[in-house]
């Protein structure tokens, strides 16, 4: 395309050598910038493969010498160099289906209050209020939350769930304990309000995407606004709202800093949410550093590949599902 | 009689009022959530603000961190954050804008542009640690030794996603008719998409450089293990240098309460810097799109 638009005008005009000298250094440049461009393409696929590949290399002394009981072992002991991913994996996880299991109904709220309910006046000005939480740096929950937030749990939640579930038989276990203030709950708490502008953002523009005349048509039949959410929004984004929700899952996953303040780094799995705990970016924010010998080091890498991979398949799955509804919209 | 007719009717029908309940119940809980949502943003600026204020000071601006127990400032940190950012907005920028140039202009369709932008979206949400790692392995250990340089690196990769994905954005919304006129009047491709494809597009991109200045101002994971943190003044590349996350992290865990008091005010100036910078962003998205 680019190379006949410009040969016809050479073959048409025979060029004087000025011409000629002209179109060959547009021909240059133009080639320069497109291979310029590509390579920039093909960058951003070397940094996933650098990462990816320099991960397993530093993760590889910690894998080959404990094998698949890294992943199953609870232990984490630097005197003794026995290493196990347990502890950080569960911490990880719990920590992050807490704040999910707030997040997701919160969002999907603020996403209803933002799309049908609030005054278009206020549209704006709230959506972006809600944004800006995401824009505040995870440092800065990290402070808040192990000088003010913990503190206040410790004080009202806590005691408050160890007094109610005391004498309920599963419930006991779970809210087990003294109330430290920092531990898994916390964390989960921290992570809930840092992933709630994910949520709800990408709610509101999957809400945005129903077609007016299916909502019309349901208030037209009598619906209240509940049943056209309920029966007309909410079945026709489904995928849409599952890529919301694993986008934010992706995050909490791998969110270091404001957990680091607050999750108590302890490597062991307790029955109780208040108990301290560990998460795998906690784990290495915190030792990293300070990790002497090549097997603690490796071990620590080992972790960072853990994460990688979970959140990898999460934020693909996230983006696959979003992928589907912008398809189901095309077509 | 119709008008009325419903009126007259719902009282005598226990399941239209059910209906009525339920949904005044669901749009209570939305409006609720809204309201939680913006107490959360509320608590933490309040306390940042009730907190920092009280240390902001010349000194703050004009010396560096000082040994617990002494007057101090940030300066170095303030100094060492400036310098990490703006090299990593420097590497990040071109290679963001030349990748979203390829995917938007030349490979809208193929196979190359889908892929890259199915992994550039991973990119943008993957936890900031592991990049940290990852430049703890390349550049850390080959060096031998922390560095300011491995910072401004960690943060030129957290920067290429976010620049990638608003240029390729935002060159998809300049009109095909641009770059046709300009073509028709035989201009190379390349020439079209520097003088009208950049022009036409030029706000939302400067959009993008700004989010992306605003993601890696903050960010404190990926510098633990690259930059480390120097004590004192130091714009040497090639040496540790300090950053106001990570010396916020550093302060606000240490017993001392000079310390603590200094992490808040850090706290309080990078929160309002990103801040600033993600509602300028937005302004001029917006106002571009008038």
């Amino acid at each position: 395309m680019t190379d006949a638009s410009l040969q016809a005008p050479t073959l048409l005009l025979q060029p004087d050598a000025a011409r000629a000298g002209r179109l060959r250094s547009f021909r240059l440049k133009d080639n320069v910038f497109r291979h310029l461009t590509r390579a920039s393409a093909v960058t951003v696929l070397g940094i996933l493969g650098g990462v990816i590949l320099a991960l397993v290399i530093g993760a590889w002394l910690a894998l080959s010498t404990f094998g698949i009981d890294f992943f199953t072992t609870e232990s984490w002991n630097p005197v003794t160099e026995k290493f196990g991913a347990l502890a950080p994996i569960y911490g990880t996880l719990a920590t992050s289906l807490i704040a999910m299991l707030i997040a997701v109904p919160v969002g999907l709220g603020i996403a209803i209050f933002l799309t049908e309910l609030c005054p278009p006046v206020l549209r704006r000005p709230v959506g972006v209020a809600i944004e800006l939480l995401a824009g505040i740096p995870s440092i800065i929950y990290g402070i808040w939350g192990l000088f003010v937030f913990a503190p206040f749990l410790q004080a009202t939640l806590q005691p408050f769930l160890i007094g109610t579930f005391g004498s309920v038989p599963v419930l006991s276990t779970i809210f087990a304990g003294p109330p430290y203030g920092i531990g898994i709950l916390t964390a989960g708490l921290i992570l809930a309000i840092m992933v709630l502008p994910f949520v709800t953002s990408v709610s509101r523009d999957v809400f945005e995407t129903v077609p007016a005349v299916l909502k019309e048509a349901a208030y037209g039949i009598g619906c209240t606004r509940w049943e056209v959410i309920r029966r007309i929004v909410i079945p026709y984004t489904r995928v849409g709202l599952v890529g919301g929700v694993m986008l934010g899952l992706g995050r909490a996953l791998g969110e270091t800093m404001a957990v680091t303040f607050v999750i108590g780094n302890a490597h062991r799995i307790s029955g109780s949410i208040l108990a301290p705990g560990t998460t795998i970016s906690a784990s290495i924010a915190n030792e990293f550093t300070e990790a002497v010998g090549d097997l603690y080091t490796s071990s620590l890498i080992a972790l960072g590949l853990i994460l990688f991979i979970i959140t990898f398949i999460v934020l693909a799955i996230a983006r696959l599902m979003l992928l589907r509804l912008e398809r189901q919209q095309g077509s | 009689m119709s008008l009325m007719a419903p009126v007259a009717h719902s009282a005598s029908r226990p399941r239209y009022m059910r209906r009525r309940r339920l949904n005044l119940v669901m749009m209570s809980l939305s409006l609720a959530a809204a309201a939680f949502g913006l107490l959360w943003l509320l608590a933490i600026l309040s306390t940042l603000v009730f907190k920092g204020v009280g240390g902001l000071s010349l000194d703050v601006f004009a010396q560096s961190t000082p040994p617990p127990g002494s007057q101090g400032g940030l300066l170095n940190a303030i100094v060492g954050s400036l310098i990490m950012t703006a090299i990593g907005v420097a590497l990040g920028t071109p290679i963001g804008i030349l990748a979203g140039t390829y995917m938007a202009e030349y490979g809208r369709h193929n196979r190359l542009t889908m892929t890259v932008r199915f992994i550039n979206d991973i990119l943008l949400s993957a936890p900031s640690i592991v990049v940290g790692l990852f430049v703890y392995e390349v550049v850390v250990i080959r060096m031998g030794h922390f560095s300011g340089i491995a910072g401004a690196l960690a943060l030129a990769i957290l920067v290429v996603p976010v620049v990638v994905r608003t240029t390729e954005d935002m060159l998809n919304l300049v009109p095909n008719q641009l770059r046709e006129a300009a073509s028709a009047l035989g201009l190379p491709r390349a020439i079209v998409i520097q003088r009208i494809a950049y022009r036409a597009a030029r706000a939302g991109m400067i959009t993008g450089v700004l989010l992306a200045i605003a993601r890696v101002s903050g960010e404190t994971a990926p510098l633990l293990f690259t930059a480390l943190n120097n004590q004192f003044w130091s714009s040497d590349l090639n040496a540790p240098m300090s950053s106001l996350p990570v010396v916020i992290f550093q302060f606000a865990l240490s017993p001392y309460t000079d310390w603590q008091q200094l992490a808040w005010t850090g706290a309080l100036l990078v929160t309002f810097a990103v801040l600033a910078l993600s509602i300028a962003a937005r302004a001029l998205a917006a106002g571009s799109r008038k």
